[in-house]
């Protein structure tokens, strides 16, 4: 019993790292109806922001500043730094593309992806790095369970972050214009809403979230190389399917689940079904349940 | 259609002239040195163990082309770098082999590699060397490949033996790689002695390369309460795991085997990897003339103390330079025969002496990570 209960600590720590992924995923389709597969590589270039940004300060303020603070240092740059990246990606790829058929879009979002995964391995290196101690490491017994300082880092921070977006969706102005490009561009563009403002501000909310997601990562298992994206990427795609694409709840959801089912496939069955759990989810909700848990009748458009 | 076959025809001439002329160049490309194909893994995951490795080839080179050369010939090391990819390992030596026509290899740390590379030399009629490929398939693909390391079943053995017969701890546990050769061949090897000498196996759980999170697999392996967790990978995952490992308050001794000897053991694991034990090739503090010159020699030229991916290659290069020498000849069988007559040839890291099945007896060594440093706790005689 405390074994299960200690494998689903491990599944939701893994699964809110995976919600923070998804969420990018879930906006940017939601919006555009573009799945952005480069994102998962925005989350790379989000750790290795982090990477760099810690061992500045981790060299610069030595030890005199508290881990807490050089946490959010890091935490927030790596953030910045990816919502500038989103922009650019924005504006520099997907806006010249806004009237094309879908599938331009689609592809030239396949060719970003390869574009930073491969200039990641220019410019990173091709060797895995080991993520800085931003924060020392302590073990926590509560009960029957125990668990790490960072794995309650990743969970608290996600959730924060989880909270802070639903405000800024539900709560305030720009919130709405989202929301209301989300449910028809034409529309919400004669009511006076600048639509490019919406498009581009939304890849910036996501790339942060996955940025967040990368720095979570590289505290909590401290490797990261350019190519690390790929994996969580898709996974965080199949975890936005699975909650109901384009739905924000729903990602959510799904990226927990994903990460508990991947953690009780290793622990109970064999971790070379890690990753191929992944894709029977996608199946079955594709078979069953191709809006997702939480999405809506699929709208048949002729 | 028939105006379509002479122009076939013609782009076919033109191509086969290319080769021609490709071979040509090939074969007068300077025959005034001995050229010697090097494949390894300079970059990706376990590039420490590639670079150290070419490291100390390069440096048995040296150390010969300063002594007037191989047969009154220079040796020209032709370098590749196989990105830690048994894929690009394969590629590489094809490459070596066709191209750069080489009269010998050496090569490959890691076992799945060196089996990607060693068929295409081996059909080649290319003798081929391993510095440090433990796996017992190896040797097995062909009467062309070498080793002059021990094999996976001496050194699981020798990590049963250390955990169940010196340390006394019978509850064991085993984290492979599935992915990776080395990992599974000497996790058997480990389960088959262990089990004979009185050890209980209480968990087995795997990981592949390139995984992060272990977390799933140490939870189960910690309900079944061992007392060692026996960790057959490669360094990459060894520092990780082991961090992951005290993540989870559990009280046991970690074991690994050669995978683990590099610095960045140490660099990952950090506090966690303190007071486990690995089985390795040699220790850089032995007191032996031999090994004292070499580190000596090697922190002159690279300015650090070498891990034993740098003396075992120095050695591989060191026998087949010898080799070549007594073959008088850079042909494949000649150099072949050579290699397989060597006997007690003075390596780094001990006496060298090829039998039947092309692998080197030798002993091992136990060490322990004390305070960030390699401390030898055994030493294991075959």
């Amino acid at each position: 019993m405390s074994q299960f209960v200690q494998q689903l600590v491990n599944g939701l720590s893994l699964g809110a790292i995976y919600a923070l992924i998804a969420l990018g995923y879930t906006m940017v389709y939601g919006i555009l109806r573009l799945i952005n597969f480069a994102h998962g590589d925005v989350y790379m270039v989000g750790a290795f922001v982090g990477y760099y940004l810690g061992r500045l300060v981790s060299a610069g303020a030595a030890s005199s500043s508290p881990s807490v603070v050089n946490f959010f240092l890091v935490l927030g740059g790596s953030m910045a730094a990816c919502a500038l990246l989103g922009w650019v990606l924005e504006r520099s790829a997907y806006r010249p593309l806004r009237k094309a058929p879908r599938l331009n879009a689609l592809i030239t979002a396949i060719g970003i992806s390869l574009l930073l995964e491969n200039l990641g391995q220019l410019v990173f290196g091709a060797d895995p790095k080991d993520f800085p101690t931003l924060v020392e490491r302590t073990s926590l017994s509560v009960g029957i369970v125990t668990f790490s300082n960072i794995q309650l880092i990743v969970i608290v921070t996600a959730i924060v972050l989880m909270l802070g977006l639903q405000y800024i969706v539900h709560r305030t102005k720009m919130g709405t214009a989202m929301r209301a490009v989300s449910f028809s561009h034409d529309a919400s563009g004669l009511m006076g809403i600048n639509i490019h403002r919406v498009i581009s501000f939304t890849f910036v909310l996501g790339s942060a979230l996955a940025a967040a997601a990368g720095i979570l990562v590289g505290l909590y298992n401290p490797k990261i190389d350019p190519l690390m994206g790929i994996m969580p990427g898709l996974k965080a795609f199949v975890a936005a399917v699975l909650g109901g694409i384009g739905n924000i709840p729903g990602a959510i959801v799904g990226g927990l689940i994903m990460g508990v089912a991947e953690t009780l496939t290793v622990g109970y069955l064999s971790s070379t079904y890690r990753d191929a759990i992944t894709f029977v989810i996608l199946v079955a909700v594709l078979l069953f349940r191709p809006t997702g848990l939480f999405g809506t009748t699929a709208r048949a458009k002729v | 259609m028939i105006r379509q076959m002479v122009k076939l025809n013609w782009l076919r001439g033109l191509a086969l002239l290319a080769l021609a002329l490709l071979g040509v160049a090939a074969c007068s490309q300077n025959e005034n040195v001995i050229r010697i194909g090097v494949f390894n893994s300079l970059t990706g995951g376990t590039a420490t163990f590639g670079i150290s490795s070419t490291n100390g080839i390069k440096m048995a080179a040296e150390e010969w082309n300063a002594k007037g050369g191989l047969l009154g010939k220079q040796i020209q090391l032709i370098v590749e770098d196989d990105q830690s990819k048994p894929e690009e390992a394969a590629m590489v030596v094809t490459k070596l082999v066709n191209q750069n026509r080489v009269a010998a290899i050496l090569g490959e740390v890691a076992s799945s590699r060196t089996l990607a590379g060693a068929p295409i030399a081996q059909k080649a009629g290319i003798p081929l060397i391993t510095p440090a490929s433990t796996n017992p398939k190896v040797t097995k693909v062909g009467s062309y490949i070498f080793r002059v390391c021990y094999t996976d079943s001496f050194q699981g053995a020798v990590c049963a033996r250390f955990a169940v017969q010196k340390l006394g701890l019978k509850r064991l546990a085993i984290l492979t790689d599935v992915k990776n050769d080395y990992s599974i061949g000497l996790a058997d090897y480990f389960k088959r002695d262990a089990v004979l000498l009185g050890g209980e196996i209480v968990s087995e759980e795997s990981y592949s390369e390139g995984d992060t999170d272990f977390r799933a697999q140490l939870t189960s392996i910690k309900g079944a309460n061992p007392e060692v967790i026996f960790i057959p990978g490669y360094y990459t995952e060894a520092g990780l795991i082991a961090k992951q490992v005290a993540e989870q308050n559990m009280n046991v001794k970690l074991i690994g085997g050669d995978g683990w000897d590099s610095p960045r053991t140490v660099e990952i694991g950090g506090a966690a990897v303190e007071g486990a034990f690995f089985c390795n090739h040699y220790s850089a503090e032995d007191t032996s003339q031999m090994v004292r010159t070499f580190v000596a020699n090697h922190v002159k030229k690279y300015g650090y103390v070498p891990d034993a991916m740098a003396p075992l290659s120095y050695d591989a290069a060191e026998l087949l330079f010898d080799a070549i020498q007594r073959a008088g000849s850079i042909e494949g069988s000649k150099i072949r025969d050579a290699i397989a007559q060597t006997k007690d040839f003075p390596g780094v890291c001990g006496n060298i002496t090829i039998d039947a099945e092309r692998n080197a007896r030798k002993a091992a060594v136990m060490l322990q990570i004390n305070q960030g440093k390699l401390k030898v706790y055994d030493v294991i005689q075959p």
